[in-house]
């Protein structure tokens, strides 16, 4: 069953939106979405550095991405604000990334594969990796969903509560620099955000607590990885760009859907 | 041993000295008041007792297992997030059905149980941050500015119901609060705090202290010293009112 590409496309795509999704929730509960935008761009420097000294791309990845958002966070607010640190760590980055790519004549790369993704190409080997960082992920977010949705809510209130919150940071941290390595593969750096934030932002207009929203997104992020990849199949388009089209479809009709309810509502 | 014992305490952010040489302790049962200009590091004294403050040089001494039930000056929930209040008061707190039916009923929340956060008014808001506080069964509650945002009656309300908590749970209070008038006769003891401490001890005694009057004399004399005039010492101030 796993030898048919199109069968390990589906399960890429949908191991990594389940994950994205729950994790995107926090991602725009906190208005991080510049922090996750630059930490994916980042992750192509990671790439670049990979292929550069021939180690695995994806602890590449990993590795520079964390490397960026930790530093930022350390530096922000000493002179500059964290929206501008990212801006410069993001792009530098990635036009890093880019030079550096272009020294590797030798041998024939396609970036494009990195920048929007390559599912179809998804190994038996990547199915593994990908599906270990998920696991990680939904573990993680799982584990600590109360702390780190008490430390959303209000730091102090989560200190006094005995948690800490420079750890439960922490924690969105590495699980954002885990689920953009695991999307290279599928939507690419320049994507990946998207599956973290289309499904949670569709998801709110039908949720009331957290955790609805939650299991909302993620049902919304797998559905569109399903969708995207067998449009992508039927009309022949890009597979990470349709699965984020998808995405994109859900959140315009659920924000109509919900608009009108509540119009209907007031009247 | 106290539940809290401050020694020699100073916070610094950067290169800004925010609060030096406190010394400050809490009993069990205790309500100390904490009053200052804006500014003078209330805030980052109650952070720096929950740990969110760095702490540059002095020891503050928690005792072990001390529970504690903070209520922030205010809670600016992200509209992107829908959390209802029954969700809000559990978030990360054991509880039980009659501890929760308990805070509720202490603050006069139950009908607010399925409200969303961000449909609060003001006064709600500060009640559910209280319950969610007593739900903790607090050794000692730190109330930072609760009434904020509350009219006069409901400042009076809000100081009942502090009063109720004490007397039905006996745990300790420490609060910072804008309401001279009203706080100074319930607090066991008022702490006069501008980046160190100007005066502390007895309400009366604080209230006519020259380090005081100097901090609050001219800012409440319409209602402060008004209050206070039957008092037979003289003020001092040039603002004072016969």
């Amino acid at each position: 069953m796993l030898d048919d590409f199109m069968t390990r496309a589906t399960l890429a795509g949908i191991g990594v939106s389940l994950a994205a999704a729950p994790l995107g929730c926090f991602i725009v509960w906190r208005r991080m979405a510049y922090f996750g935008e630059a930490t994916a761009h980042s992750a192509l420097l990671g790439v670049a550095l990979s292929l550069t000294f021939e180690f695995s791309v994806l602890a590449g990845a990993v590795l520079v991405s964390l490397l960026m958002s930790i530093s930022v966070t350390l530096m922000a607010g000493r002179s500059l604000f964290l929206d501008t640190l990212l801006g410069v760590a993001g792009h530098t980055s990635i036009a890093a990334g880019l030079v550096l790519v272009s020294f590797l004549s030798g041998v024939r790369i396609d970036l494009m594969a990195y920048l929007i993704g390559d599912i179809l190409a998804v190994s038996h080997m990547d199915l593994l990796l990908i599906w270990i960082g998920v696991g990680t992920i939904l573990s993680l977010i799982i584990w600590r969903w109360s702390p780190l949705l008490l430390v959303t809510l209000n730091e102090d209130l989560a200190s006094a509560n005995g948690f800490n919150p420079k750890r439960e940071n922490f924690i969105i941290t590495i699980a954002l620099a885990i689920v953009v390595a695991v999307g290279i593969k599928v939507v690419g750096v320049l994507l990946i955000i998207a599956l973290l934030i289309i499904p949670a932002a569709s998801a709110r207009s039908i949720a009331t607590t957290p955790e609805a929203m939650g299991f909302f997104a993620a049902l919304i992020g797998a559905s569109s990885a399903l969708f995207g990849i067998n449009a992508a199949y039927i009309f022949d388009t890009p597979t990470g760009p349709s699965i984020v089209c998808a995405a994109s479809l859900f959140f315009i009709a659920l924000s109509l859907v919900s608009s009108f309810l509540k119009r209907k509502k007031h009247n | 041993m106290k539940l809290i014992e401050i020694t020699d305490l100073s916070v610094q952010y950067g290169s800004k000295l925010i609060l030096q040489n406190i010394n400050l302790s809490l009993a069990d049962g205790e309500i100390v008041t904490i009053v200052g200009p804006n500014g003078s590091g209330k805030t980052t004294l109650f952070k720096a007792i929950i740990g969110t403050a760095p702490i540059n040089t002095g020891t503050l001494k928690i005792r072990p297992n001390l529970k504690i039930g903070y209520v922030p000056q205010q809670l600016i929930i992200d509209k992107t997030l829908p959390i209802t209040v029954e969700r809000f008061l559990k978030v990360a707190q054991k509880t039980n059905v009659k501890t929760l039916a308990n805070a509720m009923n202490l603050v006069g929340t139950e009908d607010l149980l399925t409200f969303q956060m961000n449909n609060l008014s003001g006064g709600e808001l500060q009640r559910v941050l209280l319950a969610r506080a007593l739900i903790a069964q607090p050794d000692v509650l730190l109330l930072d500015e609760a009434t904020r945002g509350l009219d006069q009656p409901g400042v009076a309300t809000f100081y009942r119901m502090v009063d109720g908590i004490r007397k039905n749970t006996n745990c300790a209070i420490l609060m910072i609060s804008h309401d001279l008038h009203v706080v100074m006769g319930a607090s066991d003891r008022v702490i006069c705090l501008n980046g160190h401490i100007c005066c502390e001890g007895a309400p009366n005694s604080v209230a006519s202290s020259p380090e005081y009057q100097a901090l609050f004399g001219s800012e409440v004399d319409g209602t402060f010293a008004l209050y206070r005039h039957h008092h037979d010492h003289n003020h001092h101030t040039d603002n004072e009112r016969e």
